[in-house]
């Protein structure tokens, strides 16, 4: 089975260190994960604030970095949810069926481990008090389920503690973040108050995307309180911190 | 159906957003009736297949609308109704003041319905000298308050007893001065209100939940008993119609009727459900008519993803659980329609291109797709948000872009080659220096950035970008 990383541009540019994880993980399982130079982003960006003309040459990058790969993993609930749902849209309005080719062959990271490699014990390490936030695109789009929480649970080490209100949304929503900013920031507040109140040292999601959210306002309030992607939770074994 | 000079759902949600009783009544309201709804939906196991049963007879009645109208038109009149074609708010309003003014009637008493607030049928009666009397407890509230409904079940769900007591002694004539703020001394000090209005009104206004084509049965759901008042006290009774509620049988009523009450209050049975077929001579209302509504429905309906909408049967879960609602409120959305199904609803209508309050709404969520999940008619409220998003920058398109404009397109040129990315990583990788603050763990966060990084730092700290992109370590480190 080739099977291809896809980062996701917010990793690429912003978070490194989750796509260097998803690598030693999957490795570490055996797969031989490549990482196809030609891609950029899924387009979602574009789409979601209804930018189509624009999203089409985006996606067409996309198929064509991915093509001849047999699955596509990427650490993000919801650019998995973009190519799955949203890539035909992008191949109606660029009249091109080409485009959405890869919407059936995307798994999010926790869909591919456990669905895929049929794993939960991961051997992952992680002696810390954390808390899990189930990104909205990864519960309601792609139904991932308690997946991420099997693979959490398999963590030895780790004392993983529930959030009250979990599956309501952070507020990040994308360009919503900035188009609709105080009610994303109010949303946001709630949800940092949510991950307070468990005492976790440590929230754990899906997306850097709305951890960058929720990271951000928590940081703002001196919480102490770190946020880290499911990935880099995953790749840590023990001796290694 | 908008609320004049509303601006825009930023600046409206802004100040929603620091009016703090707002924010507790509202978020005290929408988790009680989020709590009763999803205990009572747990409690059917086969509630999948209700909700595509639902939507499965909205679609095939949209799908064949004209046939299903005219055989409804027929039932009608058989049974001795008048029926009236509307095709907007202001036909609507013109044919019931007309109505009104021909029997010389100055006063009417209303069933609490969406339809006659879209049209604001009250303002257009009240211009004609007719007066017209909410008498659902929480419109009369809204009514008395000269407020704005906020919710499309409970229009006064922004109200909390201490202020609906204040609303009471100053405008209801006749309230005790000594009036606590107990739910039920205030339901008791409507009732009494009220309880005129029912006896002296000779003409009633209503909207329907429902109607069904092959008898000519209209349908009105409610909690309260007012309805059932109304429909049945006055010698004329008006029912103004949207023409997407038409089922075309009977039994298509079962799926509804069970999924709405669990869906709307979160009851397995609402209270009063009034169904009427026309006339009976000697009982109820001897004279009755039907304005069947167009008002923008035809051109929702001409919109192939955006026509599902017209399945809503106005229960409001999809208000009760949406984040965006519940800290808002309902004001924020400038519509009788207001939440996840006003964001649609509402440019669907109009149409996008018209103003910037309906183009904005679109925009007023975060795609969480909680909706979704809650409608019992399976709306996919975010695929048609995304979908009218496109049409409202598709019509914006033109030869001066403004700046998110220029934004998308400098971000879709940049990320149409991978080249040109690796080059704006390389550029980013210059700031990676920035910022003084650390975030847990060590790493660098800017705090401050000027506009439109703005709009993120104002309230968020953001990581400085790193030195160096996951596509440079990995031709690095990884090719070999």
């Amino acid at each position: 089975m080739k099977v291809a990383l896809l980062v996701t541009c917010v990793n690429d540019a912003l978070f490194p260190e989750t796509g260097k994880s998803v690598v030693r993980l999957l490795r570490r399982l055996g797969v031989d994960v490549d990482f196809p130079d030609a891609q950029t982003c899924c387009g979602q960006p574009m789409v979601n604030t209804g930018y189509l003309d624009e999203a089409v040459p985006v996606v067409r990058t996309f198929a064509k970095a991915f093509d001849g790969y047999d699955a596509i993993v990427t650490p993000s609930g919801s650019c998995a949810g973009s190519v799955r749902h949203q890539h035909g849209i992008v191949a109606r309005r660029g009249n091109d069926e080409r485009l959405a080719a890869a919407s059936s062959k995307v798994f999010e990271l926790s869909e591919f481990l456990v669905d895929v490699l049929g794993v939960e014990d991961v051997g992952a390490y992680f002696p810390h008090r954390v808390t899990y936030h189930p990104t909205c695109h990864s519960l309601r789009m792609l139904r991932v389920g308690d997946r991420p929480l099997r693979l959490l649970r398999a963590v030895r080490g780790i004392d993983l503690v529930e959030l009250p209100a979990a599956d309501e949304c952070c507020g990040f929503g994308g360009t919503f973040a900035l188009k609709n900013t105080d009610t994303s920031v109010a949303m946001g507040a709630d949800k940092a108050r949510h991950v307070r109140e468990t005492g976790a040292e440590v929230l754990v999601a899906g997306d850097n995307s709305c951890l960058m959210h929720i990271g951000g306002l928590l940081s703002r309030q001196r919480s102490g309180v770190k946020v880290m992607h499911l990935a880099d939770v995953l790749a840590g074994t023990e001796g290694e911190r | 159906m908008t609320f004049l000079g509303m601006p825009p759902f930023p600046q409206a949600a802004r100040e929603a957003l620091g009016d703090t009783q707002l924010r507790r009544n509202l978020a005290h309201a929408t988790a009680t009736i989020r709590a009763k709804r999803a205990a009572v939906v747990a409690e059917v196991p086969e509630w999948e297949e209700l909700r595509r049963a639902g939507a499965a007879i909205k679609d095939n009645t949209l799908r064949q609308l004209d046939r299903h109208l005219l055989r409804l038109e027929r039932s009608l009149t058989d049974h001795g109704v008048t029926v009236h074609w509307a095709r907007d708010a202001a036909e609507a309003c013109d044919v019931v003041g007309r109505i009104a003014r021909s029997h010389g009637v100055d006063e009417v008493v209303k069933v609490k319905s969406m339809a006659t607030q879209e049209i604001g049928l009250n303002e257009a009666l009240a211009a004609q000298g007719v007066t017209a009397w909410e008498t659902d407890l929480a419109e009369l509230v809204v009514q008395l308050g000269d407020d704005l409904p906020s919710h499309i079940l409970v229009p006064a769900i922004h109200r909390n007893r201490a202020e609906i007591r204040e609303i009471f002694l100053s405008k209801m004539e006749g309230t005790d001065p000594e009036l606590s703020d107990e739910p039920a001394e205030l339901a008791a000090a409507a009732r009494r209100h009220l309880r005129q209005k029912f006896l002296s009104a000779r003409m009633a206004v209503s909207g329907a939940n429902f109607a069904v084509a092959d008898t000519g049965t209209l349908v009105v759901v409610e909690s309260e008993g007012n309805g059932r008042m109304c429909l049945t006290l006055p010698e004329i009774l008006v029912s103004v119609v949207g023409i997407e509620k038409v089922v075309p049988t009977w039994a298509d009523l079962d799926v509804f009727l069970q999924l709405l009450p669990r869906s709307s209050t979160g009851e397995r049975m609402n209270p009063y459900t009034s169904t009427w077929s026309g006339v009976t001579p000697g009982d109820g209302p001897q004279e009755m008519h039907v304005v069947l509504l167009d008002n923008g429905r035809t051109r929702a309906l001409a919109d192939e993803i955006g026509r599902q909408a017209l399945r809503c049967i106005r229960c409001s879960a999809c208000l009760n659980v949406c984040p965006v609602y519940e800290r808002t409120g309902g004001h924020a959305y400038g519509s009788v329609y207001p939440g996840p199904i006003g964001a649609i609803l509402n440019p669907l209508l109009k149409g996008v291109g018209t103003d910037a309050q309906t183009d904005s709404l679109p925009y007023a969520s975060s795609l969480c797709g909680a909706c979704f999940d809650a409608c019992p008619v399976r709306i996919d409220i975010p695929e048609v948000l995304v979908h009218l998003r496109s049409q409202v920058v598709d019509v914006r398109r033109g030869p001066r872009p403004h700046a998110e404009a220029v934004a998308m397109k400098a971000a879709s040129w940049t990320l149409a080659r991978s080249g040109r990315l690796r080059i704006a990583e390389r550029v980013s990788a210059v700031f990676s220096r920035l910022g003084r603050r650390r975030l847990p763990g060590g790493r660098r966060a800017v705090t401050r950035l000027p506009w439109p990084g703005s709009l993120w730092t104002d309230a968020r700290d953001l990581p400085a970008p790193p030195a160096e992109s996951f596509r440079k370590w990995w031709r690095r480190d990884e090719r070999s």
